[in-house]
């Protein structure tokens, strides 16, 4: 009710001339049977929703799901999306607006009901949404749209959930804004069969061959969910996330895409939005997607999300010495970082599995067992980026992101600290 | 087959100057759609241009056998997503041959308290969430839930993402747009607490008109549902236990409330509800003791209570109405199943005529 929109003019009923009726036959719906899918659970049938039905109906509700709305009407849809309770689940709900937007400050904030979701108590109830980022509704179509947004209670603070306010600072801090902070995250994601929470692909009860075939494999016996990767791929072209690749993973089943490099904190707002993506794709495949970072015990490789950071001193000549001063930085605030980069990790950095263990810090150049990687064309050409190997596929990248900033910019060790950590590291910074 | 489809998707309007109109009317359990065809010889604007008809009240519990003919009005207008071109929808109400308005018949009366010039003056705005849920064919459980079993408890679905949170969007979705090419004034969508119930709003709207798309929008989704093989169910209280219910929770507000100095008005507003608490609780739906327990974002169905942002209240005022000093306020009352002409007109009379 916040908005002023026109009202609908109240239509006064008036008396007819007397109409000429033929008989009044009730109309007969056609009923639309939809041939059910496999025998297995009723679940399994709501695909029907988007499906193609085979007998002699067509699908009319696809046709006014891809209904294009610009030729009757300027009004647009726009998706408020935001991050829930849990710190990992994603919310959203729809509003429409009476003509296109081009940019985040033309958008109303808005409210949702903040004890649905672990976020405010029934009593005082409203959490305030502030718009922070638009992109394309790939689903829709149109001038519609999707809108990351962040929470705040009324009275305008951050609510404890929001980890975007904090990050935002650390990147309007002049030293950091100077350096031109680049994030390319690599997302790792694995696909589950719903009801049975089994990796797809994998035959129910039992486990496939072991990992070595899988890794960009290609082969109805290789690669599971292809369609899934395939379409966020395109969607988020069209939203206009900075999606830079895609590739099969390790463990099959699991997945990767890659966004950036983004600059500050876009790299967090496209890496929440190809998740909402993500998992708007999943729910329309009917398969969970879950971004827990050890699904599946034993011999299979864990979930990541790697982060490469690079600064303008770090790409210009000489950079590979600011990188390895960083790196120093990082190897003193390990702790800190690893508490912020993930729950249940440490199922996940065990020391194998291409990971480092979780206490220790360690780098090296191509060296995916270490925390930190730094590529073989960055030591050669002695300026470039660095990976942290260290965050998991659940970590929340405004945290992630603004915290490399922090430690490799802002904060400063103790000359004795830092003297102490090139020598374990054999660093001569 | 493509056959049937490429006639069902005919587009007529270069062969033909004739339209389709569905006629659409409230049966006789006051929540029952009815709806049968007619042709036109061209387009239409207005609804003065559309002849009354009639059907079969015996079929629909609305008229004995012997004197059957129920005669439907047509009232408001909208454009045909299933059919579109030029093909309309048309909103009717149920008269008697003699012209009295039929017992089911909730909008003449509605029309006449929007008339009162008082009522008018204060150009009364509604902004209506419908919540719905949809149940599987055949078993009536709800979409998405395990046969015999249930899901996890509510806590995710709100709003939710995901294959295992969110269940039906693509209906969600399809009638977001087919209410918006229709000309009804939808202003979002939202997955709600329990999994596989969902909502949708229509308004700001004003007076009888908020009803109209109302029940033209909850037509459009019941043909969609249709068409999905889902079925709609508006029951209050759909799932017993520890589940949401669903509600129609009613925004409004008048000229006076929108103005500096509104919150006054709204207080006097409210309190003159709360005087009136029974006859309004007893006209906001069948079964609504079931939904209104206290618990469940619901205040008790016996207790009067208002609030601001507190949504256990019967009456819930916005933090930025208060904050502004004018807004609106939300009556979290009504079931899903209410009639809105009945609930429009009813909160309209009790706040701007009726004089404790």
């Amino acid at each position: 009710m916040a908005q002023i929109l026109a009202a609908s003019p109240t239509c006064q009923m008036r008396l007819a001339k007397p109409s000429s009726i033929a008989s009044s036959k009730l109309w007969n719906s056609v009923v639309l049977k939809q041939k059910k899918q496999s025998s297995s659970s009723k679940v399994r049938s709501i695909k029907v929703m988007a499906l193609q039905s085979d007998n002699s109906t067509i699908n009319r509700v696809e046709s006014l799901l891809n209904l294009d709305t610009k030729p009757f009407t300027d009004r647009i849809i726009a998706e408020y999306i935001w991050i829930g309770g849990s710190g990992i689940d994603l919310r959203s709900k729809s509003r429409t607006l009476e003509k296109p937007v081009e940019d985040p400050s033309e958008l109303p904030k808005w409210n949702y009901d903040g004890s649905s979701t672990g976020q405010a108590p029934g009593e005082d109830s409203e959490v305030i949404l502030y718009p922070q980022a638009i992109f394309r509704d790939p689903f829709r179509g149109g001038n519609n749209i999707l809108v990351i947004c962040d929470t705040y209670t009324p009275a305008g603070e951050p609510i404890p959930t929001n980890k975007r306010a904090r990050a935002a600072e650390i990147f309007s801090n002049k030293k950091v804004n100077e350096e031109i902070p680049w994030f390319g995250i690599e997302q790792e994601y694995t696909l589950l069969q719903p009801n049975v929470n089994w990796p797809l692909g994998w035959p129910v009860g039992a486990y496939p061959g072991p990992q070595g075939p899988y890794y960009c494999g290609v082969g109805a016996e290789k690669s599971w969910g292809r369609d899934i990767s395939d379409a966020h791929y395109k969607a988020c072209l069209y939203a206009g996330i900075n999606i830079s690749g895609t590739n099969g993973e390790v463990m099959p089943g699991q997945w990767e895409f890659q966004v950036g490099p983004s600059v500050g904190i876009e790299a967090g707002d496209h890496v929440w939005c190809a998740r909402y993506l993500l998992e708007r794709i999943t729910e329309q495949a009917g398969v969970v997607l879950t971004l827990d970072p050890k699904p599946i015990e034993g011999d299979w490789n864990g979930a990541g999300c790697h982060t490469n950071y690079s600064t303008k001193s770090m790409r210009e000549d000489g950079g590979f010495e600011v990188i390895k001063k960083a790196i120093l930085n990082l190897s003193l605030r390990h702790m800190e970082h690893i508490s912020a980069y993930g729950e249940g990790n440490e199922r996940r950095l065990t020391g194998k599995h291409e990971t480092a263990s979780i206490d220790q810090f360690s780098w090296g150049v191509a060296n995916r067992g270490c925390s930190i990687r730094v590529g073989r064309d960055t030591e050669k050409k002695g300026k470039g980026y660095l990976e942290d190997r260290r965050p998991a596929s659940n970590m929340d990248p405004y945290i992630v992101t603004s915290l490399l900033a922090e430690t490799t910019l802002l904060w400063e060790p103790t000359l004795e600290a830092e003297a102490l950590a090139a020598q374990k590291l054999s660093l001569k910074v | 087959m493509s056959a049937l489809a490429d006639l069902i998707n005919l587009d007529l309007s270069d062969s033909s100057e004739k339209i389709i109109a569905e006629y659409i009317w409230i049966g006789g359990s006051g929540l029952d759609m009815r709806s049968k065809a007619r042709t036109l010889p061209g387009p239409v604007k207005d609804p003065s241009e559309l002849p009354k008809w009639n059907y079969d009240g015996s079929s629909t519990g609305q008229a004995p056998g012997e004197d059957s003919e129920v005669i439907i009005y047509p009232q408001a207008i909208f454009k045909d997503p299933f059919r579109k071109g030029n093909n309309i929808l048309v909103m009717c109400d149920a008269y008697t041959p003699a012209g009295e308005p039929i017992p089911t018949n909730k909008r003449h009366a509605a029309a006449k308290i929007f008339s009162d010039p008082s009522v008018a003056a204060e150009e009364t705005w509604y902004g209506i969430e419908q919540e719905y849920t949809l149940l599987q064919k055949d078993i009536k459980w709800p979409v998405g839930w395990p046969v015999g079993g249930f899901p996890g408890p509510q806590g995710p679905y709100y709003c939710g993402v995901g294959a295992d949170k969110a269940f039906g969007r693509d209906i969600v979705d399809s009638h977001y747009k087919a209410c918006l090419y229709a000309g009804i004034n939808v202003s979002g969508t939202n997955g709600e607490v329990m999994p596989g119930q969902w909502e949708f709003q229509v308004g700001p709207t004003v007076g009888i008109a908020a009803a109209d798309q109302v029940w033209v929008a909850r037509y459009i989704l019941e043909r969609i549902t249709e068409l999905a093989g889902v079925v709609l169910s508006l029951d209050p209280k759909p799932i017993p236990g520890d589940w949401n219910g669903a509600g129609a929770h009613t925004n409004y507000s008048t000229k006076s409330m929108r103005e500096d100095g509104g919150y006054e008005v709204i207080k006097k507003a409210i309190e003159k509800l709360g005087l009136r608490h029974k006859e309004h609780i007893s006209a906001y739906g069948e079964g609504n003791e079931r939904r209104l327990t206290g618990k469940h974002e619901t205040a008790d169905i016996n207790t009067f209570l208002w609030g601001v942002a507190n949504r256990g209240a019967s009456i819930r005022v916005g933090r930025d109405t208060e904050q502004a000093g004018k807004g609106y306020f939300e009556d979290r009352r009504p079931a899903s199943n209410m009639d809105p002409y009945t609930v429009t007109s009813m909160i309209a009379e009790t706040t701007i005529l009726w004089k404790p």
